[in-house]
């Protein structure tokens, strides 16, 4: 049992075209370093200088890693992961 | 021919052709317009303006369109009260009230963005638009596009109070009530807007929309009589308007249509929903997102997506952001009825009592010229209202009746 990573449709094309892959256990960062040894460029599309970029949201669990510890989130075997792209879009 | 030379990520600086597109395909950063501003500053003027009709075209080289305007002919430039009695019970010099309670036709300053985004969208030779909303840009895609004949599709959570519904269904579009809250609602539309070929207002077209709010601030200048206020105090939901607004100030210094430009910018948010406000106050530029909890629902992102950029308006013109509770929007609708005539949404009373907060603590000087802007009418939220106003005095149909009424106010 992995960590479980869900890859939203625009990155998929650097994972081979896979919706899940699977990440190891350890902090977000370092399962984003670990991701890109695997799917090469995946890591510079989501963070820059071992942050995540601002338009692109993580959940840990379903819960946005802003609420948790942000990249420092930890993330353990069974846990999913989801990379969502922020959507632009005012609410009034 | 327009003046846009094209679109850019405003994160990456990935450069993009004029398409309806919204996101950097490399680093998801929102895409915006740029412009060629050498070549509008050789036919924008004071006096070119000036000879225009009074409507929010009348600035149509800095907006992104190629043709001719086509949608909201009428919207736009509106009112800037310069509200005296206010200034008086707030004890500042010089107060001006840019009232978007009165765009035509559905009273908020949406009428702005829609009118430049359904233009986009005939250029763009679509025929159905579409918009995620909870009241005051549905009503607004609604119209607007009844008027330009557009196939409407409005998306709205299902739990919607019915008079905001009324005023959608009204103008006829289709109205697709969905089970979940907004954040859903826009998800379903994001998924939509993938699989349709739609215009969808704040998705696909967004950079456009954007452009849209800049108007207010074009009017702002215009209307003070060419020049920039010394402090401007913004209400925040995404953070867009505020962005553009600053935009819209820096294009004319650009064009040289003002010399100087010291204008304050100040973000206005309710507590209940104020993760803009909260990161200025605290000093970081890291946006936390919340669960919004407040009756300025028509401000409730919790997750705001031009937060990151409002934020930083407020910081390089040296403003401040302010949040107040609910029980001061209330109060700040109310003074600013009393005071001026105006009626405004819950939103305009969060900007009044964010002013009124940032007047008493010094961040706004009490001898410089501030604009407070109002965004949307009160007659669209009246149910925030509900037992916070006075009572009538109920009598017989006589005259003695009427007259101990008078006795009882003391006339």
């Amino acid at each position: 049992m992995a960590v479980k990573v869900r890859i939203p449709t625009p990155l998929q094309r650097l994972t081979q075209g896979k919706e899940e892959v699977e990440g190891v256990p350890g902090t977000v960062i370092d399962l984003i370093q670990d991701l890109d040894k695997r799917f090469p460029g995946i890591g510079e599309r989501i963070s820059e200088g071992g942050k995540i970029r601002r338009f692109v949201n993580i959940y840990v669990n379903e819960e946005d890693i802003r609420f948790l510890k942000a990249e420092g989130t930890s993330v353990k075997d069974g846990d999913e992961v989801s990379i969502v792209p922020a959507i632009a879009g005012g609410r009034n | 021919m327009g003046y846009v030379n094209g679109l850019k990520c405003r994160e990456c600086g990935r450069e993009y052709p004029v398409d309806p597109i919204y996101v950097c395909e490399f680093c998801f950063g929102p895409l915006e317009v740029v412009y060629d501003y050498k070549k509008i500053k050789k036919v924008l003027t004071r006096k070119s303006i000036e000879k225009r009709e009074e409507n929010l075209w009348r600035y149509k080289e800095l907006l992104p369109i190629d043709g001719e305007p086509q949608v909201g002919l009428q919207s736009g430039f509106t009112p800037l009260i310069r509200a005296d009695n206010l200034a008086k019970e707030l004890g500042v010099r010089e107060l001006f009230v840019k009232d978007d309670t009165v765009v035509h036709p559905t009273l908020s300053f949406k009428d702005r963005v829609v009118a430049v985004a359904l233009t986009k969208a005939k250029e763009f030779g679509f025929d159905t638009v579409a918009c995620a909303s909870t009241g005051n840009l549905a009503h607004s895609v609604a119209a607007h596009g009844a008027k330009a004949g557009f196939r409407r599709f409005v998306f709205i959570p299902a739990t919607l109070e019915a008079s905001k519904i009324v005023a959608s269904l009204v103008y006829e579009p289709y109205v697709v009530a969905v089970d979940g809250n907004y954040d859903e609602v826009n998800r379903l539309c994001s998924e939509v807007a993938n699989k349709y070929r739609w215009a969808f207002v704040n998705i696909n077209i967004r950079p456009f929309y954007a452009e849209g709010s800049k108007t207010q601030g074009f009017e702002i200048i215009e209307q003070l009589g060419w020049r920039a206020p010394d402090n401007v105090v913004v209400p925040c939901a995404s953070g867009s308007l505020l962005t553009k607004i600053w935009k819209s100030f820096k294009e004319f210094k650009e064009i040289g249509i003002i010399k100087e430009l010291q204008t304050k910018a100040f973000a206005a948010q309710a507590t209940g929903c104020s993760p803009i406000a909260t990161a200025i106050k605290q000093g970081t530029d890291m946006i936390r997102p919340v669960k919004p909890d407040t009756i300025a629902k028509s401000l409730a992102i919790g997750n705001p997506a031009d937060g990151y950029y409002a934020l930083h308006v407020v910081n390089e013109s040296g403003g401040y952001g302010e949040h107040v509770s609910d029980a001061e929007v209330i109060e700040g609708i109310k003074l600013l009825a009393r005071t001026e005539g105006i009626f405004a949404e819950t939103a305009g009373g969060v900007t009044l009592a964010c002013a009124k907060k940032l007047i008493e603590t010094g961040r706004i000087h009490k001898d410089e010229t501030t604009v407070i802007c109002i965004t949307g009418n009160g007659l669209k939220t009246q149910e925030a209202l509900a037992g916070q106003t006075l009572s009538p005095h109920y009598i017989k149909p006589n005259l003695a009746a009427f007259e101990e009424v008078l006795n009882i106010i003391g006339h």
